[in-house]
């Protein structure tokens, strides 16, 4: 991000813990053959939370390092948003919301035909929960019980123009889940031990899809970017931000 | 037509695994056969069609060939967006099946008459756009969809459509075929307007005209040299379609001729649905009469430009 000095920041710290805990603790993949048929599918439709995917995946060892200090620069294969086909690791090429459940369902209907025991994973987000699409998406899952998907929303009630409760209000939105036919757990999305254990608890019920509530700050972790509109998307970052942002994560350690 | 394109679909998935049908709310009957033997692979998803075009996707990205089937305006207008990211971008082999496009639904009014479905599939990079004449062409394009790369709009007629195509022509994506070679005037034609070209055809030799008809069953990839070497041959072109003219067969066509380097300048003119939406019922065949998309008017046009 220094090297661009853009980026969704807030969006990306809102999610950072919940792909942490995806990509050491739940998911099933191999960084040496991203395309390796039993892999779990892994699909951030939020795509525009994609720095703390890159860091994860680069960690992973899915790309070299360096890529990451390349980041939406014109010779760098990771954008702004994230690329399939070109970034080792992205299942989906996703910006436009509300096409990753569609696209995760469609994923799921192929291993339960196949009778495969790999496992999809969509992150969506609460702003883009207002796409129709996604809410079709949770009925077609529901209909085929796809006990194989996994949905983590990213429930930091913050959209680009403000809360979401003044944008469109979402609530109560564990009871429009329960209602579309999922199993529902709500968690704090921030805490590592809480995702990880009510991750490995799922299907949640043997019939159907599961879907976890992640209740998120957006921004979290950085005082002046928590809860902050202005940092849901950053361009031309000064040296002083991009500095600041690094003494308070530092601080964090 | 739409039968032949149903009954190919389930008889491309006797012979590969891969291939899905994805339908939203059809016509209850529809796919028996093929939902019975391959049940796995039958889905009918409902009046969903964002959902269903990414649920296609997905099965593509894992290697199935789905074929998604529901009425044209629904299948390409409701889910642009999808069929852009999910299957374009991706460059998917998901096959988008377009039933009753242009104006078979004329009883149904404008919500039900895809006039621009062309134009805008046309319009998304890596889209093949196919439009066969009638049933029998059907066949012969459906037999080459499963290993065709990349993601295919198929627009359908309706039923019935008079059989005009021959097996004698072949049948390869991409190239059109000469149906009748005339020096006098060049015809372009697409899906079942090719019926109307070889009728005006027929009507110009009976006054001494002699007419080519070229049918343009795919209108991408354009095969624009091919028409560029029939136009480079005739006194004008006249291109029909059950379409817009913003944007199908003849804004494809004059894209071509315009940048050509043709010797000579070629009168050319586009029949087709003038930039508007229908406001009378009737039928298909009424409707076209009031857009002016008929015989009669190819063979008068055709008449004029040569005057």
């Amino acid at each position: 991000m220094a090297a661009s000095r853009r980026g969704h920041v807030g969006s990306a710290f809102s999610l950072v813990e919940i792909l942490r805990v995806l990509y050491d603790h739940v998911l099933r993949f191999d960084p040496k053959r991203p395309n390796w048929h039993e892999r779990d599918r892994f699909i951030l439709s939020k795509g525009h939370g994609c720095l703390a995917l890159y860091v994860l995946l680069a960690e992973k060892g899915f790309f070299p390092d360096r890529e990451l200090g390349r980041f939406c620069l014109s010779d760098g294969i990771l954008g702004g948003h994230p690329e399939y086909g070109r970034v080792p690791g992205i299942e989906l090429s996703t910006g436009s919301l509300g096409h990753g459940l569609p696209v995760g369902v469609g994923m799921a209907i192929n291993a339960k035909y196949e009778n495969a025991t790999h496992r999809v994973f969509v992150v969506i987000g609460d702003g883009e929960s207002n796409e129709g699409s996604v809410w079709e998406a949770a009925l077609c899952a529901s209909k085929h019980r796809l006990t194989n998907l996994t949905v983590l929303v990213d429930y930091n009630k913050q959209q680009s123009y403000g809360a979401t409760s003044d944008v469109l209000e979402l609530e109560p939105l564990a009871d429009k889940w329960k209602s579309f036919g999922f199993a529902v757990r709500e968690v704090d999305g921030h805490d590592i031990q809480e995702l990880s254990a009510t991750l490995s608890g799922v299907p949640f019920n043997p019939d159907s899809p599961s879907v976890i509530i992640c209740h998120t700050i957006k921004g979290r972790g950085v005082p002046f970017v928590e809860g902050n509109l202005s940092w849901h998307h950053k361009n031309r970052l000064t040296d002083q931000e991009i500095n600041e942002l690094i003494s308070a994560l530092e601080a964090q350690q | 037509m739409r039968a032949a394109c149903q009954e190919m679909i389930y008889e491309l998935a006797k012979s590969d695994p891969r291939v899905f049908f994805i339908g939203s709310d059809l016509g209850s009957g529809t796919m028996e056969g093929f939902k019975s033997e391959f049940q796995g692979r039958f889905l009918m998803e409902g009046v969903s069609e964002a959902n269903i075009i990414g649920l296609a996707a997905g099965l593509a990205l894992e290697g199935k060939i789905p074929y998604v089937v529901t009425i044209a305006t629904f299948n390409t207008r409701r889910c642009f967006e999808q069929i852009a990211v999910d299957v374009c971008l991706h460059n998917l082999p998901v096959r988008i099946v377009g039933q009753g496009a242009g104006y078979v639904y004329a009883p149904l009014g404008p919500t039900h008459q895809a006039i621009e479905d062309i134009a805008i599939m046309r319009a998304l990079p890596n889209m093949t756009v196919v439009a066969p004449a009638d049933a029998d062409e059907m066949r012969r394009l459906m037999a080459q969809t499963a290993d065709w790369p990349g993601p295919i709009y198929i627009r359908v007629a309706k039923g019935g459509d008079q059989v005009v195509s021959s097996g004698d022509h072949g049948f390869q994506i991409g190239k059109p075929i000469l149906m009748r070679a005339g020096a006098d005037a060049l015809i372009l034609t697409t899906g079942i307007t090719l019926q109307i070209g070889l009728e005006a055809a027929k009507r110009l030799e009976g006054s001494g005209i002699q007419a080519s008809v070229l049918h343009v069953h795919t209108l991408k990839p354009f095969a624009g040299d091919e028409i560029l070497e029939a136009a480079s041959r005739a006194r004008c072109v006249v291109s029909v379609e059950e379409h817009t003219v913003v944007g199908g067969l003849g804004s494809a066509a004059a894209e071509a001729l315009a940048e050509a380097r043709l010797d000579r300048a070629v009168p050319f003119r586009r029949i087709g649905i003038p930039d508007v939406f229908a406001h009378e019922y009737g039928s298909q065949a009424s409707i076209m009469a009031t857009m002016g998309i008929t015989a009669e008017r190819v063979t008068a046009v055709v008449a004029e430009l040569l005057d």
